[in-house]
């Protein structure tokens, strides 16, 4: 568990974007080895605009365009990390990885192990995820339970602006292959479900305040995003901020947790709010069956049995594809959620 | 009314299958020295012809002859030869070994030996192979110490790779060689961006990536070309074509009327297919390629021409599918034979000094066969503590895999 802000200097309001592209930025100065590409992630600045800059300021042999082909960006990516680059490449959306599937679990995970060190991948793979967009089946999906299972792996995902920058920084710094995923709902303003309510932009959000230059917010710490008394809430990208409207809407005292590191991860603090409030509710996105919640819930039950008063409550999206005109009944949005907080307080 | 017959799938089949003899007509011979050697500012479309043809130096006497018959110095090509002599000594001890259980696997390159060997002597110091298992000749001509290789294929307690890794699965990074992935085709793409990486750091080194027939099916064989071109990495691009891919003919991967140099073509790539039993072709087309790539000048595919003289591996019986004498058959002979034949005609070896050089290699084998064996055999369970399984799977052990390891008690 960290403080979300530990770091004292000058910060200046920034979307998410701008914080990511802070972070590329900075690693970029500081690390002759580090490289950024991906699709349309040159000259243009990369579709979300989170590479905007970057090429014109280091040069095309640092930041450049590639084919599409995910397996051909991760795969090159993990022969530069073998040579002794630090790779950042660009999924253009998490739900195109799959290509690089192979690449991703066979060789960027295995690689330390299997050479028993002798060669390493030290990348980092940043791909938009999540939905609440209109972005259908193929612009929307919660792909992080299929890398959180692959061991080897680092899967991060930060929900805000000072948080995106500083775990990136410290993503790139790692020594480890680590999936980085953002939630594309979040790279202009917070949003907590209210679909039909004009969206409030991180200038208007504390943590969308960001110091100017390098900080890290270090793996494997959660946040407690807000501090709770009555249920635990584990969640991690947009839903901190609809569990969050759902502990304003219902009025109940949860405590939120957000885990920005899903694995490894930080069972610590997980495990010590669990105990404290005996009730536990886990939120995601991605589709219930063997989603990350499963592993969440599985790790509350084995650490905490004697604590829990009530069963662990998942709030997930539904077992089906991420569908296009009913969004919002797919999207876990905050009524969903806070009818859980009120199961999980009312089972006995 | 359609005047059209039904369709017919067409799977294609090799011509020889057991009991029937591999008509090897498709191969489409040259003569030696038949081949033009281009300059290295070639353009990749100006070596399509090259793409269709076979590029051979010695010719049935074992005379050098043509184009590509390069001045090399005696000295390395005796090497060569004992590089090629250890690689079938160490893989003919190791199939026993298997045999006797003391490992679990093996695979050999029999009939292949010239291609790494003339390969790796072609490359410099600090140049990286991205390998799959069946270039075990790119270590022996790398001098790599065999007591290493067979605690890696024993699985013991001095296993470099700590008995993580199916017998084979080497990785020498000291000696330029990729560790090797059980998942086919994945390190062409790799070495691609190793080259890359090279490039950006303007560096000298350059990489050569290695792939059998069979595995250019893999999406990752046509990233990699299509990476290789657009970015003119410093890339050495092998396709090894040994005729087979455990049971299935190179027609099943799509070499039917056509080459696998051909791909390259096709991507913008200078190709050239090769003899892979002519040592000294594998030797200029290899210099050849390595200088284009260290000039800058971009990538090269390489098809060899090859045959998978022995069993896919220790698991495979290949009269099950094709010709028992198959190898005897095929155009292109055995490598060491032919450059035996070669080194004898120049004055610069014997059949006295085959047969003690042969002698002396199986004796530094079996020497270093029992060495290995004092560190355990994985029959003898003197293999790498349990306790290692949790290591380097991060940099640094995470609280779970420690939670792990003291569950298991170690
Ligand atoms: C992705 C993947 N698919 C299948 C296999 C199983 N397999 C191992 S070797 C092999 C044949 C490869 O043939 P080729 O590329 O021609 O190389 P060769 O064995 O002839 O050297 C197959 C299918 C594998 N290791 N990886």
């Amino acid at each position: 568990m960290a403080a979300q802000k530990d770091v004292k200097s000058e910060t200046i309001p920034m979307t998410m974007i701008q914080a990511l592209r802070s972070a590329m930025d900075i690693m970029l100065e500081r690390d002759s080895n580090v490289v950024i590409f991906g699709e349309d992630v040159g000259f243009f600045g990369g579709v979300f605009r989170c590479t905007d800059g970057l090429q014109a300021k280091y040069g095309p042999s640092r930041v450049f365009d590639a084919p599409i082909s995910e397996g051909g960006i991760v795969g090159a990516a993990v022969g530069m990390a073998a040579y002794g680059l630090r790779p950042v490449v660009e999924i253009q959306f998490a739900d195109y990885f799959y290509p690089a599937s192979d690449q991703i679990v066979s060789e960027a995970a295995r690689l330390r192990y299997r050479s028993a060190g002798e060669f390493t991948a030290s990348m980092t793979i940043r791909m938009p995820c999540g939905g609440g967009i209109y972005g259908g089946q193929t612009h929307s999906q919660s792909p992080e339970a299929l890398f959180t299972h692959v061991c080897g792996l680092r899967t991060v995902m930060p929900s805000n602006p000072y948080d995106a920058k500083g775990l990136l920084i410290a993503s790139i710094e790692n020594d480890d292959p680590v999936i980085f995923l953002e939630p594309k709902r979040l790279y202009n303003g917070p949003f907590d479900g209210h679909h039909d309510q004009p969206v409030v932009p991180w200038s208007k959000h504390p943590l969308g305040e960001v110091p100017e230059g390098y900080y890290t917010v270090p793996l494997e710490s959660a946040a407690i995003y807000r501090p709770g008394a009555e249920l635990t809430v584990l969640t991690y990208g947009t839903m901190v901020f609809v569990s969050a409207a759902a502990a304003r809407e219902t009025g109940i005292d949860a405590e939120i947790i957000d885990l920005r590191s899903l694995w490894p991860l930080d069972l610590e603090t997980i495990v010590a709010s669990v105990k404290k409030t005996g009730r536990c509710v886990v939120v995601h996105e991605a589709t219930r069956t063997s989603g990350f919640g499963a592993e969440l819930a599985a790790l509350v039950q084995e650490h905490c049995f004697y604590h829990l008063e009530a069963p662990i409550e998942r709030v997930t999206g539904w077992d089906t594809p991420y569908p296009h005109a009913q969004e919002w009944a797919y999207f876990p949005g905050p009524d969903r959620v806070g009818a859980a907080f009120k199961r999980a307080l009312e089972a006995r | 009314m359609s005047q059209c017959k039904p369709l017919t799938l067409h799977v294609p089949e090799p011509s020889g299958r057991p009991g029937h003899e591999t008509d090897f007509s498709y191969l489409h011979l040259a003569e030696a020295g038949a081949v033009r050697r281009p300059p290295l500012e070639v353009l990749p479309s100006d070596t399509s012809d090259l793409a269709y043809a076979l590029v051979r130096v010695l010719d049935d006497d074992g005379n050098a002859v043509g184009p590509w018959a390069a001045d090399i110095d005696r000295e390395l090509l005796r090497r060569g030869m004992r590089a090629m002599m250890k690689t079938r000594i160490f893989d003919a001890r190791m199939v026993i070994a298997q045999r006797q259980k003391k490992m679990s696997f093996y695979m050999q390159s029999l009939g292949e030996e010239a291609i790494g060997t003339a390969h790796a002597l072609a490359l410099q110091e600090g140049d990286m192979c991205f390998p799959t298992y069946r270039q075990q000749s790119l270590l022996m001509a790398r001098d790599v110490p065999l007591v290493d290789l067979i605690c890696q294929l024993l699985s013991n307690q001095r296993d470099p790779m700590k008995g993580r890794q199916l017998p084979v699965l080497y990785s020498v990074r000291a000696a330029g060689f990729f560790s090797i992935s059980g998942n086919l085709a994945t390190q062409f793409i790799q070495a691609v961006g190793w080259g890359m990486a090279s490039a950006i750091k303007g560096d000298t080194k350059i990489a050569s990536a290695w792939i059998g027939d069979g595995s250019t099916a893999e999406s990752d064989f046509h990233t990699a070309l299509t990476f290789a071109h657009v970015y003119q990495a410093p890339v050495i691009l092998n396709v090894v074509n040994n005729q087979w891919a455990i049971s299935t003919f190179q027609t099943l991967a799509g070499g039917e009327s056509t080459t696998f140099a051909a791909r390259g073509i096709g991507c913008g790539i200078a190709s050239l297919r090769v003899d892979g039993n002519d040592f000294l072709a594998v030797y200029a087309a290899s210099r050849w390629a390595a200088e284009r790539a260290r000039s800058n000048l971009g990538p090269t595919l390489i098809e060899w021409i090859t045959y998978r003289a022995g069993p896919h591996s220790t698991s495979d019986d290949p009269s099950k599918y094709r010709p028992a004498d198959d190898w005897s058959h095929f155009p292109l002979g055995d490598p060491i034979a032919r450059l035996k034949q070669h080194l004898i005609r120049i004055g610069a070896w014997s059949e006295q000094e085959h047969q003690d050089t042969e002698k002396e290699l199986e004796a530094q084998v079996i020497a270093a066969q029992k060495e290995a064996e004092r560190y355990g055999t994985l029959a003898s369970g003197q293999i790498p503590s349990p306790a290692t399984m949790f290591e380097d799977v991060y940099k640094d052990m995470p609280e779970h895999l420690r939670q792990q390891r003291r569950q298991l008690g170690v």
